[in-house]
């Protein structure tokens, strides 16, 4: 038997979850957006990385397993992150914040709401990628095995936490902070070591670096395309990395949350 | 009668401007009150205070004996609100903007509730339709219905009847009218149609600067301000024409 307030708080994380679900069968093109994206990176750097594996022979096979397993997991930080952006946003753009947050719904279900359709839309974006990946260039990601659910898992949540303080933003600036929605995780990439290892970056970028659960991450593929091994170490560190910056995007975003109703800006955010 | 909704030193400040100054009211259960006032008199901040949209910057609400700076999502179960300013989302259906409304209140049976709805404010030919291709009379309805899918028991509504017909929102004060009296909700009304304050409301506030300026029964304010309709009293009120009490 489920407890009544468990039974209503996910609840209403549905309906919210509904009003997207249904917005994304009705428009083809939102639906395409999501898809678009991820297919064509993968197809730029799968011919780029064919051009290296018949120019370096078989040194250039093992930098396509970095390169193509990197744009793969990358697409998914990024689907992360923007899938709970743009929900947000959707909200804003159809001025449906003031009934939203007038129901009972609490500010925790609504941020669980936009990281469950984020996990929808990172899987309808990222699989055809896979997809793509494996038929045109033979790469299979699923070969990476079992620990491909800690690194997805990983950055997945990476994207969240970036989105909450790309939410914060928004809640404190208004949608002039939108563009960020697009742009924030290409800002981190140089120092998301995601197609080169940590070491190659100049001694002062590396703290900022390791500080990404994300580096750790790909340090940890590429150890394990190299040496056939996990690297625990970096897994650990991406877990708690990532643990610490959640706690903190969720911790700026109640701030936010509050100062948003201090000010006024649920029912006049906009411009 | 036990006050359903208070508002005690109620405050809002925005740096040096000051929205709502300390205002006092209290609302009795099962009572329609009109919250009248011009524009920027303060009616929307004090509303967005009651809705927990807004924190004030003073003072204290309670609603259905829920402190709404404590626990307002128990009162918010309870509640809801219309107003023409806030939209649905356009590509959604009617219904399906309704059944979203339906889990995040968590009404039981939603589609049997929402065919209720929609047949008693005359949209069932609509529940189909995207939310976008409606007119403005027609939003303005969906706007009640969603905020009749709970069953409130406080109603605050902006201007529920803006952008209808004189036929329509004949229709929708009757259907209020009839809501109130079968389900004693408490509804709490800002509008700036006269006829349909002192049709529907048996108490009015009146606000100006952020202040309630004068309170009491419509036939109570007529009588003070010697007028035949609260038309006249509401300008005598905006443009500081005091008179003297009617003998």
């Amino acid at each position: 038997m489920i407890h009544p307030a468990i039974y209503q708080s996910a609840r209403r994380i549905w309906g919210l979850m509904y009003r997207h679900l249904t917005l994304y069968r009705r428009s083809w093109p939102r639906l395409l957006e999501l898809t678009y994206w991820p297919t064509l990176t993968i197809c730029i750097w799968g011919f780029t990385a064919n051009y290296f594996t018949a120019r370096l022979g078989s040194g250039g096979a093992v930098a396509v397993g970095f390169l193509l397993g990197a744009v793969l997991l990358w697409e998914i930080t990024l689907r992360s992150q923007m899938g709970v952006a743009i929900s947000f946003l959707e909200e804003i753009w159809s001025r449906n914040l003031g009934h939203v947050f007038v129901s009972p719904l609490r500010p925790w279900e609504l941020v669980a709401a936009l990281i469950a359709l984020s996990a929808v839309r990172m899987v309808i974006g990222v699989l055809p990628a896979v997809l793509v990946a494996w038929v045109l260039y033979a790469y299979d990601l699923f070969a990476i095995g079992p620990v491909l659910i800690l690194f997805a898992l990983n950055l997945m949540a990476m994207g969240w936490w970036v989105s909450l303080f790309v939410v914060s933003l928004i809640l404190r600036h208004g949608a002039g902070a939108e563009a960020l929605a697009w742009s924030v995780l290409f800002a981190l990439t140089p120092f998301a070591a995601v197609y080169y290892p940590v070491s190659v970056l100049p001694a002062a970028m590396q703290p900022v670096a390791l500080a990404l659960p994300a580096s750790h991450v790909f340090e940890g593929l590429r150890t394990l395309l190299q040496h056939d091994t996990i690297a625990w170490g970096h897994m650990a560190w991406a877990t708690g990395l990532n643990a610490a910056w959640l706690g903190a995007a969720a911790a700026v975003f109640m701030v936010q949350f509050r100062v948003a109703r201090e000010r006024g800006a649920l029912l006049t955010i906009g411009e | 009668m036990q006050a359903v909704i208070t508002a005690t030193g109620l405050t809002k400040r925005y740096g040096e401007t000051l929205a709502v100054d300390g205002i006092e009211f209290s609302v009795p259960g099962g009572r329609t009150v009109g919250l009248l006032g011009g524009n920027g008199a303060g009616k929307t901040t004090t509303i967005a205070m009651l809705l927990g949209l807004l924190i004030p910057t003073a003072g204290s609400i309670r609603i259905l004996g829920h402190d709404m700076a404590r626990d307002r999502f128990a009162a918010l179960a309870r509640m809801n609100f219309s107003s023409p300013y806030v939209a649905l989302p356009q590509r959604l259906s009617v219904a399906e903007n309704l059944r979203v409304y339906a889990h995040l209140y968590d009404v039981r049976h939603p589609e049997r509730r929402i065919a209720e709805l929609a047949a008693e404010l005359d949209l069932t030919d609509l529940l189909e339709r995207p939310a976008g291709q409606l007119s403005a009379g027609q939003k303005t309805r969906v706007a009640l219905v969603k905020a009749l899918i709970n069953r409130p028991e406080v109603l605050l509504l902006d201007e529920p009847t803006a952008s209808l017909d004189p036929d329509t929102g004949d229709l929708v004060r009757s259907w209020l009218e009839r809501y109130r009296a079968e389900s004693g909700c408490t509804i709490l009304l800002a509008s700036h149609n006269m006829g349909e304050v002192e049709r529907l409301c048996s108490h009015v506030l009146m606000m100006k600067k952020g202040r309630i300026v004068d309170r009491g029964t419509p036939a109570e304010l007529l009588s003070r301000y010697g007028r035949d309709d609260l038309e006249q009293v509401f300008l005598d009120i905006a443009r500081d024409r005091v008179r003297e009490p009617a003998a």
